[in-house]
């Protein structure tokens, strides 16, 4: 096992958190460089991704790195009922880094087990996707200046969402209050809610989007309600517009509130939010190059300036 | 020795006396230990009375010492079990069993998505609230309450 593979955020502490982003604002500021020359790079998405697996080839490309590696498991020997764990063994006969995504949960980290290259894991299934949490947090650092004393309202999704719970974990050092906005159906599962508690994090529970909870925070991080996730469609007719975010409630928010959502999205957030200078999603995206690039070095300890 | 009540099964010379097992669980202890496959001699009781479970199982296992680790795998089912150490006829040792830190290839993780689930490899669960007695899949990170686990 490589002690420089990250399959949770959990894995790494505050320092290393704050190292990461300060990394990440270098990258930012000296995107192209050729620090990552003669390393070859390996990309298994067992499952499809488009955005996150772009983000990540092209941080190796713009680092002067190469890629190899496949982006759907059906061209592959997996297919064929070949283990994870011999394809993992074969592709580390080739690569220096190993960045998956697999459909199944826990199997980032049974791949860092049977390899000792690095593994990062680009998500698996509705478990961890730690480099996601990087850039939600590299984006709430740029665009509110620090990370300390925020107030960050989650809505939609908090059952299932892996975004919200490894965003609400990566918090635990910087003493937020959250608002917690979800039906019934899809609340902060209680183990969360416990791990606030633990961990002195102030919350509020509401399954009104109301004027209220938007004036007080500083980050809105919306994500989508899934169809699937309901047993009784009447249920989900009911609640699917509940928390869906316009222009005009953005009306008396805060001056620096930001709005985040791991995209895709569908229609929670209404087109003419993208113009209000207070949409952040689209640079979100950006920014998981730069963060990206950052877990890359740090998984080949390769030794970056901080800014 | 004349008011001492009659024995249900047979004393033990030297070995091993799993006590307290709640009768439901008894079988799944024997497999939990591995007793199917032991060559040496072996007293099963079932349904006997006891004060504080109602009824009891009991294994007793000759010439047989498990070692400390392996007796405490049978707490994730049977809390209540307690051990004794057995040498020419005397108790020289009694425990409870302990839920383990880490329980090793012995559960099988419920979420049909878990990577144990669908690779050729042992699970593993820590041990994450003794309070309650809850266990986490080390892979997935799914939560059970230790009596109601899934013994493979």
């Amino acid at each position: 096992m490589n002690p420089n593979s990250l399959v949770s955020i959990s894995d790494i502490d505050k320092e290393e958190i704050l190292r990461l982003l300060r990394q990440a604002r270098y990258f930012e500021n000296h995107p192209n460089q050729r620090i990552l020359e003669g390393k070859v790079v390996a990309t298994l998405f067992f499952e499809p991704s488009t955005r996150t697996r772009l983000s990540f080839e092209t941080a190796v490309n713009r680092l002067g790195g190469r890629v190899i590696g496949f982006s759907d498991a059906s061209t592959t020997s997996s297919s064929k009922g070949e283990t994870l764990k011999d394809t993992i063994k074969m592709v580390s006969n080739y690569a220096d880094l190993i960045v998956m995504r697999h459909y199944l949960e826990g199997a980032a980290r049974y791949a860092t087990e049977v390899t000792d290259i690095p593994v990062i894991n680009a998500g698996d299934g509705a478990h961890q996707h730690p480099s996601q949490t990087m850039l939600d947090l590299y984006s709430i650092y740029k665009t509110q200046g620090r990370l300390d004393d925020l107030t960050i309202t989650l809505v939609g999704d908090l059952k299932y969402g892996r975004t919200v719970h490894s965003l609400l974990e990566a918090m635990q050092y910087f003493n937020p209050t959250f608002n917690f906005v979800a039906c019934k159906e899809l609340q902060m599962p209680a183990e969360y809610r416990q791990f606030c508690t633990d961990k002195g994090m102030r919350y509020e529970e509401s399954t009104d989007f109301s004027p209220e909870v938007i004036a007080s925070s500083d980050i809105i991080y919306m994500t989508r309600v899934q169809r699937e996730r309901f047993t009784d469609i009447m249920e989900y007719e009911k609640v699917k517009n509940l928390y869906n975010l316009n222009a005009a409630m953005l009306e008396g928010s805060k001056e620096n509130l930001r709005v985040l959502h791991p995209l895709p999205r569908v229609n929670e957030i209404d087109q003419d939010v993208d113009d209000s200078p207070k949409a952040y999603y689209f640079q979100q995206a950006k920014n998981g190059l730069f963060a990206r690039q950052a877990i890359i070095c740090r998984a080949l300890g390769i030794d970056i300036p901080e800014e | 020795m004349s008011s001492k009540k009659e024995l249900a099964v047979a004393a033990l010379r030297n070995g091993t006396v799993i006590d307290r097992i709640p009768s439901s669980v008894l079988f799944e202890a024997v497999r939990i230990l591995g007793i199917e496959r032991l060559d040496k001699h072996v007293t099963i009781g079932n349904n006997l009375d006891s004060k504080k479970l109602g009824t009891k199982g009991i294994i007793k296992v000759a010439d047989t010492f498990f070692p400390e680790d392996v007796l405490n795998r049978i707490a994730l089912i049977a809390p209540t079990a307690k051990i004794n150490i057995i040498r020419d006829f005397e108790v020289v040792e009694k425990y409870h069993v302990e839920l383990p830190s880490t329980v090793m290839g012995i559960v099988k993780c419920d979420n049909p998505k878990c990577i144990t689930n669908n690779e050729p490899m042992r699970t593993r669960f820590d041990l994450v609230d003794p309070a309650h007695r809850v266990i986490r899949c080390y892979y997935c990170g799914h939560s059970v309450a230790a009596s109601h686990a899934h013994i493979k």
